[in-house]
């Protein structure tokens, strides 16, 4: 793009949204760098050229109208808080973020329909502060941590860890409002009819459901998003099985799905071997073969297996589903039962201090103590980026997944701080999470070319990452290569239809215009 | 098991610190704070508050372990404006930048206001924000 064009687009912008909400100078455009970076400092770093804030939606339109006159490049962020898998740069250098910080507005809160509609600025605590002083029944889920939007956590997929249908966030999504790169605004499912009362009641609409073409996408700018919500239940139950032998996982695992499918409990339940988890709680050690682990049960006492349950609910509901849960695993040889967690809701100022804040959708940032002076010997480490690839929900899914990840992080030196095989944020699957720690001091270059090789070697056995950096976004997506990478062409398609200039988002999650088909994998400039 | 015996070591030497500041860390901030106390509130306290369970208040606990230096930056005495615009601005180890849609320069400045102003000013600690929504639910 010639400078005399991307300087008038700058100024178009600046008459749309006020001077002081376009940022060009290099300390504003330090804080749109993604902090997390495996590219820090590299000639090849991700950086926008220039920041620009909209307040509203007519705001949003008319920049996208000026991007898209001028063909110059966007990237929207809601809040910009997605570290770990980007933060608030753009995929393509030189591309103008969107913050869409501003538009920071809770439009709705349905209490009757257990529903919200807000604005991509609205963060999990402004939200959480919004119910409790409006003396709201709901409960949303959060993530952990929770300093990011609900609009942006939710178009990246991400997870909380509360009842099913609300803990992975783009599930309880329900109506969209996105301004698309010609300047226009759409409405999906019941938001398409102009008087419904029902666009936060029924997802569909008529014809093809469009809600996902915004996820992890590049087909517009959300600027509104309607979700679900739980009704704060009366209780919380917490317990654990835990079981003696390597052996007992398959059917752990088997039974536990079949309890959760059957809705016998609805709150994320946990996985996770005591056994070997005993130096470092938040990252699993190898498995070994079925003979040394049954030993090292048998010499420390600690069981091999878990299985956490939660409970959502009435406490004598709860408290019959905890006892129906044990019944259904009393067969297995040594089994062990625990109650470890009890509150009645509200919770009490005394609660706050011996709960895990987000299982009762509470936004916190505790979870950084765990890495910046936690478990392990990373620090002080620059930050962190997530691996997460989705695996089988079977006992068999988390040994594979376990060995070939802690197998090929030895082979090819790569640290992690955090590795749990098996989180349940959604229902039907596994998702391996690893946290890998970052450095500003020049190790990252071994760092992506480590991960690139996991994420083939993953390939390999049939498991792809869910939400990537997106330094790996290209690789990512080559891995879902069924039909000669038919999934990747329908998408650059479909881009290429609705926004044929490539203005939004190009290269996210590997769908590039065809202006920039030519930078997969290699990255470019615009 | 180094660390949480640090972090002992760190609240030991504090104690006589902790208890002066509870002295004078009582009661509503002066007025013309009251602003910058909103922002060090909504955006620091999260981390940065009174407590070794936050990765913020930890790490400055490590960092300054064997001096007189308190890990919670609400009360500190050390702080300079510039000082606490560098760190908002640039972010430092895991903590990214803050931009100018999320604190305003006018936010940064009664922010700076506040973690520079007299202790016996600056009134009583910040809640989190699940306390303050706790203690408001218990009272209704």
């Amino acid at each position: 793009m010639d400078a005399a064009t991307f300087a008038d687009g700058l100024a178009a912008m600046r008459s749309a949204v006020g001077d002081e909400w376009v940022f060009d100078l290099p300390a504003d455009l330090n804080t749109y760098r993604d902090f997390y970076s495996v590219l820090w400092g590299e000639p090849e770093e991700k950086v926008a050229s220039a920041a620009v804030a909209p307040a509203n939606v007519e705001e949003v339109q008319a920049v996208v109208r000026v991007a898209n006159e001028r063909r110059i490049p966007i990237y929207p962020i809601s809040t910009g808080r997605n570290l770990g898998y980007g933060g608030s740069a753009p995929v393509l250098s030189g591309s103008v973020v969107v913050d869409l910080k501003r538009m920071n507005r809770v439009l709705e809160v349905n209490e009757d329909n257990c529903s919200a509609l807000v604005e991509p600025g609205v963060s999990f605590f402004d939200m959480y502060r919004h119910l409790r002083e409006s003396g709201s029944k709901l409960m949303m889920s959060v993530p952990d941590p929770g300093w990011g939007s609900l609009v942006g956590n939710a178009l990246d997929s991400g997870g909380g860890y509360t009842v099913s249908g609300y803990r992975g966030h783009f599930e309880a999504v329900c109506g969209i409002e996105a301004v698309m790169a010609d300047g226009e605004l759409l409405r999906t499912g019941m938001g398409a009819l102009p008087g419904s009362e029902t666009w936060q009641q029924y997802r569909m609409g008529i014809g093809p459901c469009l809600d996902g073409m915004f996820r992890q996408s590049t087909l517009g700018v959300v600027t509104k998003m309607g979700f679900w919500m739980f009704p704060t239940p009366e209780a919380w139950l917490s317990g654990s099985v835990s079981v003696l032998r390597y052996e007992d996982l398959e059917e752990l695992v088997r039974i536990a799905n079949e309890l959760e499918y059957g809705n016998l409990f609805n709150g994320m339940p946990g996985f996770g071997s005591p056994v070997l988890t005993r130096e470092n709680p938040i990252a699993m050690t190898m498995i070994p073969e079925p003979e040394v682990m049954n030993a090292m049960v048998q010499e420390s006492g600690v069981p091999a297996w878990s299985f956490s349950p939660n409970f959502y609910g009435p406490e004598r509901v709860i408290r019959e589903q905890w006892a129906y849960v044990k019944s259904r695993f009393e067969h297995i040889p040594g089994v062990q039962f625990a109650e470890t967690g009890f509150v009645d809701l509200p919770l009490s100022p005394e609660d706050m201090e011996r709960i895990h804040k987000p299982r009762f959708g509470i936004p916190s940032l505790e979870i950084f103590s765990v890495g910046s002076r936690g478990y392990g010997n990373f620090n002080p480490s620059d930050g962190h980026i997530w691996f997460s690839a989705v695996i089988p929900r079977s006992g068999q899914g988390i040994i594979d997944a376990n060995r070939v990840m802690r197998s090929e992080c030895e082979r090819l030196g790569l640290d992690l701080f955090m590795f749990a095989p098996a989180v349940t944020c959604w229902t039907r699957s596994f998702v391996l999470f690893a946290a890998v720690p970052v450095y500003k001091d020049g190790r990252n270059a071994h760092l992506r070319d480590a991960v690139r090789e996991i994420i083939r070697t993953c390939a390999e056995h049939g498991w792809g990452e869910y939400r990537c950096p997106p330094a790996f976004m290209d690789d990512v997506m080559d891995a879902y290569s069924f039909g000669d990478h038919k999934l990747r062409r329908v998408n650059e398609a479909i881009k290429d239809a609705l926004d044929p200039n490539g203005i939004i988002s190009a290269g996210r999650y590997g769908v590039w215009p065809e202006r920039y088909r030519h930078m997969r994998r290699t990255g470019g400039e615009a | 098991m180094r660390l949480l015996l640090s972090a002992a070591a760190v609240l030991a030497l504090g104690v006589g610190v902790a208890t002066a500041q509870q002295e004078v860390r009582t009661g509503p901030a002066a007025p013309e704070l009251e602003h910058g106390k909103a922002v060090y509130a909504h955006w620091c306290a999260p981390c940065h508050a009174d407590s070794m369970g936050l990765a913020g208040t930890n790490s400055l606990a490590t960092k300054y372990e064997g001096t007189d230096i308190p890990a919670a930056l609400e009360d500190r005495t050390d702080l300079s404006a510039p000082l606490i615009q560098y760190f908002v601005r640039n972010g430092v180890a895991w903590m990214p930048p803050f931009r100018r849609t999320e604190v305003s320069d006018a936010d940064l400045a009664a922010l700076s206001a506040y973690l520079t102003a007299p202790l016996e000013d600056r009134g009583a600690h910040v809640p989190l924000l699940a306390d303050e929504m706790a203690e408001m639910e218990a009272a209704r």
